[in-house]
């Protein structure tokens, strides 16, 4: 596939780090930093994950399961830094996509309804809750969007978070794929800003580092 | 009472997904909203079910809400009150 080169700045923007969810595998900047065999229920691979990993935050096991697997893709990519100090609460975007959008939880819902109906379930029926559910624990007040694609779509994503920057309405955005349902579930986070160090947001890398990550 | 208020406890640990949090936790006199167990109002929603499917009761008047979602020991009360223990 050949890629249009992302919209040009004469910044620098670069990818400084990424982190994937896939097949019961956590990586940080391509390296493993967990595996669990792949007949680990997902649930139970997403909670001992979190047990072991990630600070507490009580409304974790309330969400559903697309949103616990951003969740915990984003408290990976974040771990030790604190984008919204160091840049400012309404400079953080978020740029999220997938294939599924909620049908996961739709379908989860849908099963209550005949019995009673469940608020819970019910508020997750909705793809860019998981967007939320990040900005609301990073403290994160930036533009923020979500999209269906059929497939990861690097040129896009690479396009909007490199115009988010451009225009100064971000200045740094976390770009994501989380798809997620029945047996099929894969995160990929990245996070683009204004830095030496890291690879550059074009459209080539972000697809070759979401592949390699697959 | 107190039978009933040990099965609340299970059944809105299981109802409302509270991680980690077991019957022992939870105070019969424990604020539910706000500073005691910290719910918000999706987990009111989820109560009211909670009480319809477990104890055929309807809230129909939502100002009564407040009242009776208070502790675990007034939902107990409004639910002895109703005759359905």
């Amino acid at each position: 596939m050949r890629h249009k080169h992302c919209v040009s700045t004469k910044m620098k923007i670069n990818i400084t780090n990424y982190c994937s969810i896939h097949n019961n595998q956590i990586k940080l900047n391509g390296e493993t930093l967990l595996v669990k065999e792949k007949q680990v229920p997902f649930n139970e691979f997403i909670k001992s994950t979190y047990d072991l990993n990630a600070s507490p935050y009580m409304k974790f096991f309330k969400m559903d399961d697309l949103c616990k697997l951003a969740f915990l893709a984003s408290e990976f990519l974040l771990k030790n830094k604190n984008l919204a100090e160091q840049y400012g609460s309404s400079t953080i975007s978020l740029l999220f996509a997938n294939t599924s959008s909620s049908l996961d939880t739709d379908i989860n819902y849908y099963n209550t309804v005949k019995d009673f109906p469940s608020p819970s379930l019910f508020v997750y029926t909705l793809p860019n809750i998981m967007l939320g559910e990040i900005s609301i624990r990073n403290k994160f007040k930036g533009e923020n969007a979500f999209f269906v694609f059929e497939q990861f779509q690097a040129d896009f994503l690479c396009n909007y978070a490199t115009q988010l920057i451009a225009e100064k309405k971000a200045k740094a955005v976390i770009i994501g794929w989380v798809e997620l349902l029945n047996d099929n579930q894969e995160a990929f986070l990245s996070l683009a800003e204004e830095s030496e160090n890291g690879t550059e947001l074009i459209a080539e890398n972000l697809e070759r580092l979401y592949i390699s990550n697959h | 009472m107190d039978e009933l208020i040990a099965k609340l406890k299970t059944q809105i640990i299981e109802q409302l997904n509270l991680e980690g949090v077991s019957p022992d936790d939870i105070s019969p006199d424990d604020q539910l909203f706000g500073e005691g167990l910290g719910l918000d109002s999706i987990d009111a929603l989820e109560l009211i079910v909670l009480l319809e499917k477990n104890y055929g009761i309807k809230i129909e008047n939502p100002a009564e809400g407040k009242k009776i979602f208070a502790t675990i020991r007034s939902m107990a009360e409004y639910i002895t009150s109703k005759g359905k223990a």
